[in-house]
């Protein structure tokens, strides 16, 4: 157990030392400076752009950003639709898989769509390799860069302004807007040189322990019973890279990493958790290289980690101390609880994979979450119900963002001074977004699962839930929880093919998305027009352990109010039932 | 008035009067400006349809519990009017006591026939002249037109000194309710009746015209989102407590969610912004809006006046410095007869500081017969004509130095030096002339006031930085201000030089406040951020200022900052008290809920409330009584202290953030205890 104790704080180790150069890497991409891989990149993006008749240097402002993000998000729903819809008689469909139903495809279509990956279907038996290539593995792609984009986008806003800026400023201009970089430049460069150049490094490791990358079907073999066993293959190492490189987290196979295949030993397992969090952690530190505050990335890494770690521990120490009501049946638990967990990866690596995967969006699972003790389910629901905490590609500092301003807010006023956020008065306005994003998370998850809960309870005819009682509820909290928070995972346990969970998820899930991306980039598009205050010995400075504390406070409050209720109900009634 | 100050918080009548208007303000009309406390009004009606119901029907428990809840939530709605109400008659006080001395005062006023007419002060429209005998009691606010008189200001500054006001200059100012003690006056009234600043302050203070503040307005917007997310969370439990089969009672709901909502803040926000402007006035300044008081906590830049401000009003002689071969009593003798006659300051000290160092018996001057030259500014000199011809002259340097040389003669090097050192000091050299040969120099010195330069390091340490502004020439300008610790200066000011400082702040994003008294402040003085205009000024610089100091006092603008630090601190404090009071209301009231069909949650109530109904009681009983326990400190503001901006937000994180988490479970605890010695 201690050497498995020991993996695991050697791979989080390992992660902060790869993201801070990795940081450093992204900060250059984005402020359009030298790299190694120019040479092979530069003329690639070149072509692209020309192709598409795209001006990379024009200088576009925070509305801009939206629409064109908007737009191609619009265009790819559409064509996922499409697909999904006819991937029957479309090509690449050695195993004959039949098209999607209407709202199975529309959960899909949008669940890949916003980096979510939720998945109501089995890979396996629900897509053809042509639907894996062109339409997840494309998603898994784009939809992580747009996140990066538009958070290259808030690293822009944060930084000091340009004369021209200054200069329409002080002619008193209506209605300028400040250009915040380009939007397909920062998207494009965020494919190319950075989940691209990942990808491979992590797809070669993949396949040299034997995840499958071919076009052929299925296998087949004898087992030792004599029974005929098929095998599902196909393109795999490339997607499942990107799916943890993008914090995508959607599986090839229905067991996502807890497949053999996808996930096939201890160095894969490792390999993975830490393709899945480098570049959610590297975006911390590439904000201090491109804004050049360091401080101000050491202070957001600490809350975070600080956060992360406050969920971590206690999960993986829950999951060591095995399940009691299997103890009581004079069971041996010295390997933890490992229902619902893969031998190959052991209880530690598998509590801390739950919460990676948790607070970072990515959603991908290396065992059963459905099976974990209730407080470590308790930790899993938390780390989305924050959301704020590393988070997915790009959208990690956004979420966090929303609780920056209302921590200014409020730490402001009680150092007596207008709240002032990087130079930039916050006001009515922004305070006003931050809390319709704040507000937003909880509307979802908790009117969702009130539905559902109401559903249950008076339509009976339709099984929507296969466990009664707090583990019921915890599932379908879980479900709205992993829905919101753009997360994919599954507590799973409910009949989640159905169209009340296609159509009310896949609501969530766009809300889920689209409105924390709008809301910062709102307030960052707001703020970045605004006069720059000079910093005094008045202004309350951001990058302080103080302020991080403030943040923590904020975060823990408004989490801890919202779900309290809900949570009691399911797993913390579990816990005390449980271990009474 | 200062008996007026020191009072307590709450006085007899005052808590009378604030008791009637609780009840008025539960008008829902009224009570819908604020989002929160409409809340609990409509959860307080609820439980009083839920009361009358469960009287004689079962399954929302009994008809004393609910009806307790019921009383709870209405004295929780009565104690957030309270703090409203007693704010506004506090404010309404301290006004009333200044608007009392002028009120029914007869005014003698001009008819177009130029006749006197005795008519009420209070029928004196804006434009009329009105004319003030010694002994009189000026009947309104006004500017004279005609005279000079001194006036007796203490019943406004509580300062005992009279002043003089006249015509024409920077002090042309009357102020109602003020007496004339000597000569006569003619006085045009600048306001309608009840148009004065005093009144609009009122207005403010009552509510009728009170705006919300940018701040408030942010504020308010974060407690109506939390609001809004204790509406979801409360909402959705139903189904989720039909699925876990654990029905709950509307009024376990109500509570909860009366609970949840920031209350406490949401009660006391008005209060706080009330007591702001009541500070203000306190300090005997009018704001003419709240949002100006606000705006002063975040100035950075200060622009103050040198004279009155940094140094004691006037120069001072301090020292003589006679040429060579001339004695020294000889030459104090010929200073002291420069100014016997002169009345300026300048003059007085000479006069003061040579009688004090003479000896004794060579004080005594022959005077007869000697006429007085007086300064003008061609000559930029004055002096004595003696009755034996002598003509001595006391002048700035470069003039004396001209009329020396026509006359012929030099001008003496130690003298010359002796300017130089003086000028390089700070001080003013008076060079002093017998007959147009030169005598010596008397040094003139700025008095800077005891105790200023910890005042500016109180507020660099603010991030306020302090400029001074005066006419002396950049050298004295420079000593004076390395002297009193200011951390700029503009020398030589000419009116435009201020308003051109006050754009460059503000270019760079710097919020500017001065002080100013003169027609040609008003500009800088609109200009300005905060313009902070004294009442013994021009009525073109009151109306261009958003602040009307009534004690003409220049350092008022320190104090006005911390009075809009305070006001923000108290809001931000309060509003992270009552968030994190939730923690312990949660750990209260959700094993309440949920105990009697899910027994093992017993695990969760930490503080062993003894039973579900008491645990809900003692929560919001809670919820109910801090309130008046805050209005307090809300009136009076969280003290504010100049030690870095993250100090102080860690000093205020330990105090209110984590005392706020702790505080309710030792209340609601003790609560519990006493309730149910009566259950």
């Amino acid at each position: 157990m201690n050497s498995q104790l020991l993996a695991v704080a050697l791979t989080f180790l390992t992660t902060i030392l790869l993201a801070i150069p990795f940081g450093k890497y992204i900060a250059k991409i984005y402020g359009g400076q030298k790299t190694l891989l120019d040479p092979i990149f530069t003329p690639i993006e070149k072509l692209i752009f020309r192709f598409s008749g795209i001006n990379a240097s024009k200088q576009m402002n925070w509305k801009q950003h939206l629409k064109a993000m908007l737009t191609i998000n619009f265009l790819w729903f559409f064509l996922g639709m499409f697909l999904l819809m006819n991937q029957g008689w479309l090509p690449f469909n050695p195993d004959g898989n039949p098209s999607m139903s209407p709202d199975l495809a529309f959960n899909t279509a949008i669940s890949f769509l916003i980096n979510c990956n939720l998945q109501h279907y089995s890979g396996e038996t629900g897509m053809s390799y042509f639907i894996q290539i062109f339409f997840v593995t494309f998603l898994q792609f784009v939809s992580a860069a747009t996140g990066l984009a538009l958070a290259a986008m808030i690293f822009k806003s944060l930084s000091p302004k340009k004369q021209e800026d200054k200069d329409a400023e002080n002619e008193n201009k209506i209605g300028y807007l400040r250009g915040l970089g380009n939007f397909y430049n920062y998207f494009l460069k965020s494919c190319t040189r950075i989940l691209l150049p990942l990808s491979v490094v992590v797809a070669a490791i993949l396949l040299f322990n034997g995840t499958p990358m071919n076009t052929e079907g299925k296998d087949q073999f004898t087992s030792l019973e004599g029974d005929t066993v098929n095998v599902s293959r196909g393109p795999a190492a490339a997607m499942i890279a990107i799916k943890h490189i993008g914090t995508n987290g959607g599986g090839y196979f229905g067991a996502n990493s807890a497949h053999p295949l996808e996930n096939p030993n201890f160095l894969t397992n490792t390999v993975e958790i830490i393709a899945q969090m480098i570049i959610p952690l590297a975006m911390i530190f590439a904000l201090g290289y491109f804004i050049n505050r360091k401080k101000l990335s050491w202070m957001i890494f600490s809350v975070m980690t600080i956060g992360f770690l406050l969920l971590t521990i206690p999960t993986i120490l829950t999951e060591i101390g095995g399940n009691p009501a299997i103890s009581r049946m004079g069971i041996n638990q010295s390997a933890g609880a490992m229902e619902g967990k893969e031998v190959r990866f052991g209880t530690p690596a598998s509590a801390y994979w739950s919460i990676a995967t948790t607070v970072i969006s990515t959603g991908s699972v290396n065992a059963m979450h459905d099976s974990t003790m209730p407080l470590s389910g308790m930790m899993q629901m938390l780390a989305m119900m924050t959301n704020a905490f590393y988070g997915g590609c790009g959208v990690g500092i956004l979420n966090f963002y929303i609780y920056i301003i209302i921590a200014v807010f409020i730490s402001g006023l009680m150092v007596g001074r207008t709240p002032e956020f990087m130079g930039k008065k916050v006001e009515a306005r922004e305070v006003k977004i931050a809390m319709i994003v704040a507000l937003f998370h909880p509307f979802l998850i908790l009117v969702g699962t009130a539905l559902a809960s109401y559903g249950i309870m008076n339509i009976k005819d339709i099984a929507w839930l296969n466990n009664p009682g707090f583990h019921g509820f915890s599932e379908m909290l879980y479900e709205y929880t992993s829905s919101a928070a753009n997360n994919g995972s599954g507590f799973e346990g409910l009949g989640d093919n159905t169209p009340w969970w296609n159509i009310s998820t896949g609501i969530v899930l766009i809300m889920g998305r689209f409105i924390p991306i709008i809301g910062p980039l709102a307030i960052a598009g707001l703020l970045a027009n605004k006069k720059e205050i000079p910093e005094s010995a008045g202004t309350l400075k951001t990058d302080t352990s103080t302020f991080g504390l403030m943040i923590f406070a904020v975060i823990f409050l408004i989490t801890a109010l919202s779900f309290f209720p809900a949570l009691t109900l399911g797993p913390i009634a579990e816990y005390f039932t449980l271990y009474k | 008035m200062s008996t007026q100050k020191s009072t307590s918080l709450f006085q007899g009548d005052m808590v009378k009067e604030a008791l009637g208007q609780s009840i008025a303000k539960l008008n829902p009309k009224t009570m819908f400006r604020n989002p929160v406390m409409f809340t609990v009004e409509i959860g307080t009606a609820i439980m009083l349809v839920v009361a009358i119901y469960s009287f004689g029907n079962k399954g929302q428990g009994s008809f004393g519990y609910n009806l307790a809840v019921f009383l709870i939530l209405f004295i929780t709605l009565l104690f957030a009017n309270f703090a409203e109400a007693i704010a506004e008659a506090r404010g309404k006080a301290q006004a009333n006591s200044l608007r009392k001395t002028r009120e029914e005062t007869p005014a003698k006023m001009l008819d177009a026939g130029g006749n006197i007419v005795i008519i009420s002060s209070s029928k004196l429209q804006k434009g009329d002249v009105f004319v003030c005998d010694a002994g009189d009691t000026i009947p309104t606010d006004g500017e004279i037109i005609e005279g000079i008189a001194t006036i007796d200001e203490s019943a406004i500054t509580g300062e005992s000194a009279p002043v003089i006001r006249e015509s024409g200059g920077d002090k042309s100012s009357v102020t109602g309710g003020t007496k004339v003690l000597s000569d006569q006056i003619k006085v045009q009234v600048t306001n309608g009746p009840g148009e004065s600043f005093l009144d609009k302050m009122i207005a403010l203070v009552e509510g009728a015209s009170r705006q919300k503040t940018p701040n408030e307005i942010a504020l308010t917007i974060l407690l109506a989102g939390f609001t809004l997310v204790f509406i979801i969370v409360c909402v959705t439990l139903k189904p989720f407590a039909d699925f876990a089969n654990t029905p709950i009672t509307i009024a376990a709901f109500i509570s909860l969610f009366v609970c949840l909502i920031p209350t406490t803040i949401g009660g006391l926000l008005s209060a706080i912004g009330i007591a702001g402007m009541d500070r203000a006035l306190r300090a005997n300044v009018i704001t003419k809006s709240g949002k100006a008081v606000e705006t002063a906590g975040d100035l950075d830049v200060l622009l103050l006046d040198k004279t009155g401000t940094i140094t004691i009003g006037n120069r001072k002689a301090t020292k003589f410095y006679p040429t060579a071969g001339v004695t020294a009593i000889e030459f104090m003798q010929l200073s002291l007869l420069t100014s016997i006659p002169d009345e300026t300051p300048e003059g007085k000290s000479i006069v003061e500081l040579a009688n004090e160092l003479l000896p004794i018996g060579t004080t005594a001057l022959n005077t007869d017969g000697a006429t007085f030259i007086k300064f003008t500014a061609e000559t930029r000199s004055s002096g004595m004509q003696l009755a034996n011809g002598d003509k001595i002259l006391k002048g700035a340097f470069d003039s004396m130095k001209k009329i020396a040389e026509a006359a012929g003669n030099t001008m003496p090097t130690d003298t010359a030096e002796a300017v130089n050192l003086i000028a390089t000091n700070g001080g003013t050299p008076l060079v002093v002339t017998a007959n147009h040969s030169i005598k010596g120099v008397i040094e003139l010195q700025d008095i800077i006031k005891p105790g200023i330069s910890e005042r500016f390091d109180r507020l660099r340490k603010m991030g306020v930085k302090t400029v001074m502004v005066t006419g002396d020439n950049p050298l004295t300008a420079k000593f004076i201000a390395e002297k009193a610790g200011v951390d700029d200066y503009i020398a030589e000011a000419k009116p435009e030089d201020k308003m051109n400082y006050i754009k460059a702040e503000q270019a760079l994003g710097k919020l500017v406040a001065m002080m100013g008294d003169g027609t040609n402040d008003a500009p800088a003085l609109a200009q300005a951020d905060v313009g902070v205009a004294m009442n013994s000024g021009t009525a073109a610089a009151k109306e261009a200022g958003n602040m009307v100091d009534l004690d003409n006092d220049p350092t008022k603008l320190i104090e006005i900052v911390e009075i809009g630090k305070q006001l923000l601190m108290t809001r931000g404090t309060l509003t992270t008290f009552s968030i994190a009071n939730d923690v312990a209301k949660y750990f209260a009231i959700v094993p309440a809920l949920f105990m009697a069909a899910i027994p093992a949650l017993n695990g969760l109530n930490v503080m062993h409330l003894s039973s579900p109904e008491s645990a809900i009681l003692s929560a919001i009983i809670f919820n109910a009584i801090i309130i008046p326990i805050l209005i307090p400190l809300a009136l009076k503001g969280v003290a504010y202290k100049p030690i870095g901006a993250s100090a102080l937000l860690r000093r205020n994180l330990i105090i209110y953030g984590l005392g706020g988490l702790i505080a309710p479970f030792i209340g609601i605890k003790l609560i519990d205890m006493a309730i149910t010695l009566f259950l």
